[in-house]
């Protein structure tokens, strides 16, 4: 699997370090921080992560990815993703 | 029902091996039944099987996607060790440990259960003085367990490497009674005595949604095969765990994640037992054919792909030959993936559902298979009692509200450090 750096290019997947779903929401101070935590939606299908480039440029970013085919379909920096 | 014994067996020889049945019944679903249960791998046999033999209740269905045997229970690397270090864990692998050790006699199969012994190595004074813990904790609860030198790990596998300058192999922790165990032949044995018992074993019927009442209880399946009613629906189908559970609208404290394991071209019997290195991570094993199985981390990314990358193999295979060198030139012959349901502090779940009459065995993370015996025995007393068995009390789902993890590693909240 190669991910596609927006800086750097095609890269080895090896240089990427995995943070999980991109679309959690981190909870206000009286929010359910329970669900945030521990709770996933662990999806079939094309999932938006965090990845950050260790090795390379190290960037945080946002991509796009199918669980089931390992398929890359989009990959930005998470800083231009903002929610 | 033929009984396998030393007669059965020369009958057979004299009669050309024709006079087999089919080692358990491949069965229609009927219109309803006392309990179902969601997944005819090795955990659901299981609970079928001491749900009928245990607890007398054979209106028992099992529904399985594909075919018996073909999930991750066929797809592990077939280690059975109770070599635990937390209270909620202990008492729970050592039930399994017996389970297996009585469990060729019970199911009249022949299992393979292998008590070869499992070697869990240590490279620094911090990793001894952690696995003389371990080992303390085990023995505290009945399990056996020894600290042995470097020497005695030379007695027991003298083809290690004992000059890695990085990593100097100091000692070991031995579970003599761990070892490995013929994977499909579990599944099987358990189907086959769960089957005889009347349990209905229904191939190639996936389950599609629930059956609720007005009240919001579970009573049914919706399947490829049409629905199905059901007193109680037992779910146990780890690595798709939170899939099946959102068709009843639970989001579940799990992540899928693919871990791959590897065999080797069969060579002349080598490894005395199970042999893990410690300063990385890679464990292997000899089959009874000769093959090394091994493996090593998962591949640390969501997937549902039944497949892994390349990095994970160059990094099991870099912890194979720093352990031991003399593997470098057998040949790779297969390697495969299979999902795991990563839980959020590394250990498993088997408990009710918020959602009535719906039950749940998950979360085993990449342990499942040592865990066979003892999470049939234990969900199916849940099923049958809707209590939580003694052994199996810390596995409550509610126990990351609640601040009870029992997180073997110390690693938190991230699925892929487990």
């Amino acid at each position: 699997m190669r991910l596609p750096c927006p800086f750097c290019g095609s890269r080895d997947i090896q240089e990427f370090v995995y943070r999980g779903d991109a679309d959690r929401v981190r909870p206000g101070p009286d929010g359910d921080f329970h669900a945030y935590l521990y709770e996933r939606d662990n999806v079939a299908g094309p999932v938006r992560e965090h990845w950050y480039h260790a090795q390379g440029c190290r960037n945080w970013l946002v991509v796009t990815r199918d669980t089931v085919t390992h398929a890359i379909h989009h990959a930005a920096f998470a800083r231009d993703v903002s929610r | 029902m033929t009984r396998y014994s030393i007669f059965s067996l020369l009958r057979n020889a004299i009669g050309g091996q024709r006079g087999w049945p089919p080692a358990w019944r491949d069965a229609e679903p009927r219109a309803a039944y006392d309990v179902v249960i969601v997944g005819g791998g090795g955990h659901g046999l299981a609970t079928a099987h001491y749900l009928a033999k245990v607890h007398g209740i054979t209106n028992v269905a099992v529904l399985e996607k594909g075919w018996i045997g073909g999930g991750n229970v066929g797809r592990n690397t077939t280690i059975i060790r109770s070599n635990y270090l937390l209270d909620g864990n202990i008492p729970f692998y050592e039930w399994s440990m017996k389970l297996w050790e009585g469990l060729e006699q019970e199911l009249n199969y022949n299992a393979m259960v292998s008590q070869r012994g499992v070697l869990n190595l240590y490279h620094s004074d911090a990793q001894r003085d952690a696995y003389a813990r371990r080992g303390n904790a085990m023995r505290m609860h009945g399990v056996d367990a020894e600290l042995i030198d470097r020497e005695g790990v030379g007695r027991l596998a003298p083809f290690l490497n004992f000059d890695n300058a990085r990593f100097p192999i100091q000692g070991g922790l031995l579970q003599p009674r761990g070892g490995t165990a013929r994977h499909d032949a579990v599944a099987w044995g358990y189907a086959r005595s769960a089957s005889n018992r009347g349990v209905d074993i229904v191939q190639n019927c996936e389950v599609t949604g629930f059956v609720r009442s007005p009240g919001g209880r579970v009573t049914g399946v919706e399947t490829t095969r049409g629905t199905i009613g059901a007193g109680k629906v037992g779910i146990a189908v780890a690595g798709n765990s939170s899939r099946v559970a959102s068709l009843a609208g639970l989001r579940l404290p799990i992540e899928s994640h693919v871990l791959q394991a590897f065999v080797s071209e069969a060579l002349k019997p080598l490894l005395p037992g199970v042999i893990t290195f410690g300063a990385g991570h890679f464990y292997v094993s000899q089959s009874d054919k000769g093959g090394l199985v091994f493996g090593g981390d998962i591949d640390g990314y969501a997937s549902y792909a039944q497949r892994g990358n390349l990095p994970v193999l160059e990094d099991v295979c870099e912890g194979g030959m720093a352990l031991m060198p003399m593997i470098g030139r057998a040949r790779l012959l297969r390697s495969w993936g299979g999902i795991m349901d990563m839980s959020m502090d590394g250990s498993p779940i088997i408990d009710r559902s918020p959602v009535d009459a719906l039950y749940l065995n998950a979360g085993w993370c990449y342990g499942g298979f040592k865990a066979t015996p003892a999470s049939g025995w234990c969900f199916a007393h849940l099923l049958a009692t809707d209590q939580m068995h003694p052994v199996a009390t810390a596995y409550r789902l509610d126990r990351f509200r609640s601040g009870h993890m029992i997180d073997e590693k110390g690693q938190g909240a991230q699925a892929n450090l487990h």
